[in-house]
């Protein structure tokens, strides 16, 4: 049994780490406030984006001499992964499942025959990914030290990303990221970006077929979708990055919570156990008194 | 029947509502809409919004580029940057201009997207500094 001083310096360590992650869990809670109200105000760009590309798309669909960053180089030889972390660690297990995808997605490439390249977003991926995929790893990018990401981050990575396609470094791009749903919970999503995937509002084509057919475009459409697209990759790198950065906070709030609680728990046994070594030791005390006056 | 009009840049929402006509700087002249225009995709250069309510104008906001979607009911602007025209300052206009003009001479001139961007920057950083300079 430890004595009553190494009990009390446990206690008393204990307390003070549950003093941290409790302050570490409401940083976390009003960093993510903040985190959420960024998310959510760049989602109106996206979503017009989205439907002024969809048009776009529809006009010059069939067209061979379409932009790379629509159509892809034709290829699906060399895949590029683009994985989305934190920059700090103590937020569950939310880098280690971005980790994960992207490791499960590069072997199952790599069975297929396929080169694989990856791009680090955020300090904590690079570090993971490093220790098996080294040699694959062609760039990272880390957000550390800046207390918001602008869309200026968004767009410098991706037109890294473009001139990488157009000088022929891979055919086909996707973006691994943890999308955030709710507080608790953070869903691990695969997005392909390059080439883009066919715009699901083209599926709809009841009173938006007689509408498409009349827009004017103002100079022509290439010139307006090859002004688009690398746009339309950085919003989309932007609002991955903006999820993310939500997610973490998130994910951190929900870990300190848990381990604000178990510290809880552990103070309150180590407290029992304190006090049952203390009354022993006081009953022992007693015992040797009476003995030893008995034997008087 | 107004226009209902929305200007967003990639980070928010900064204007909704409905006004009487909206002038939008496009790549190749200024384009004034008014309810009922036909149906257009154009993209923007740098220059003024100017939003017309009662035969006046009551908002301008600074517009760095970007693109535009008409149709007869709306006008949603799609600013890669926007800024009202009072928060604009000559310095920083300047100092995006000196940036551009850097940027400008370093450029590979024969690759056309990278020229095109550019120039394209060249004029954004230009119309700033004349926008702050007007009153």
């Amino acid at each position: 049994m430890p004595s009553l001083k190494a009990l009390r310096i446990r206690i008393n360590s204990v307390r003070s780490t549950q003093k941290i992650t409790s302050a570490m869990k409401m940083v976390a809670a009003s960093k993510l406030r903040r985190a959420q109200v960024q998310a959510e105000a760049a989602r109106p760009y996206a979503e017009r984006m989205e439907r002024m590309l969809s048009e776009l798309a529809a006009s010059v669909a069939g067209n061979k001499a379409a932009p790379r960053l629509l159509v892809g180089t034709g290829k699906e030889d060399t895949h590029l992964i683009v994985a989305v972390t934190a920059d700090r660690g103590l937020c569950g297990a939310f880098n280690s499942n971005v980790g994960r995808a992207v490791r499960t997605l590069v072997q199952k490439l790599e069975r297929e025959g396929r080169k694989v390249k990856i791009f680090c977003l955020g300090r904590k991926g690079r570090d993971f990914l490093r220790r098996d995929f080294a040699d694959r790893i062609v760039g990272d990018v880390s957000f550390a030290g800046k207390r918001r990401i602008g869309f200026a981050d968004a767009e410098e990575i991706a037109v890294r990303i473009t001139s990488m396609l157009n000088e022929g470094g891979f055919d086909v791009c996707t973006l691994v990221f943890n999308r955030f749903q709710s507080v608790m919970s953070q869903v691990t999503t695969e997005a392909q970006l390059i080439p883009a995937p066919p715009p699901e509002a083209a599926a709809a084509p009841e009173a938006g077929s007689a509408m498409r057919a009349m827009y004017e475009f103002e100079p022509d459409e290439e010139t307006i979708l090859a002004r688009l697209l690398p746009r339309n990759l950085a919003i989309q790198i932007y609002s991955a990055l903006l999820e993310s950065a939500a997610g973490e906070q998130g994910a951190r709030m929900t870990a300190m919570d848990s381990a604000t609680r178990n510290a809880g728990d552990m103070i309150n046994r180590l407290t029992l156990n304190y006090n049952r070594t203390r009354q022993a030791n006081i009953t022992k005390e007693l015992i040797e008194i009476i003995s030893g006056a008995e034997a008087v | 029947m107004p226009v209902a009009l929305e200007i967003v840049s990639p980070e928010k929402l900064l204007l909704s509502r409905p006004v009487d006509m909206v002038v939008v700087p496009a790549e190749e002249g200024d384009i004034g809409v008014l309810p009922g225009h036909a149906p257009m995709i154009v993209t923007l250069r740098g220059g003024f919004a100017s939003l017309y309510e009662g035969g006046k104008v009551t908002t301008k906001l600074f517009i760095a580029g970007g693109f535009a979607e008409i149709t007869p009911e709306r006008c949603t602007v799609l600013a890669d940057e926007a800024h009202p025209a009072a928060e604009l300052s000559k310095a920083e206009g300047q100092r995006r201009l000196a940036a551009a003009e850097q940027a400008w001479e370093a450029v590979d001139k024969m690759d056309v997207a990278a020229r095109d961007a550019a120039l394209a920057a060249l004029q954004v950083a230009r119309a700033m500094v004349d926008a702050a300079e007007a009153p």
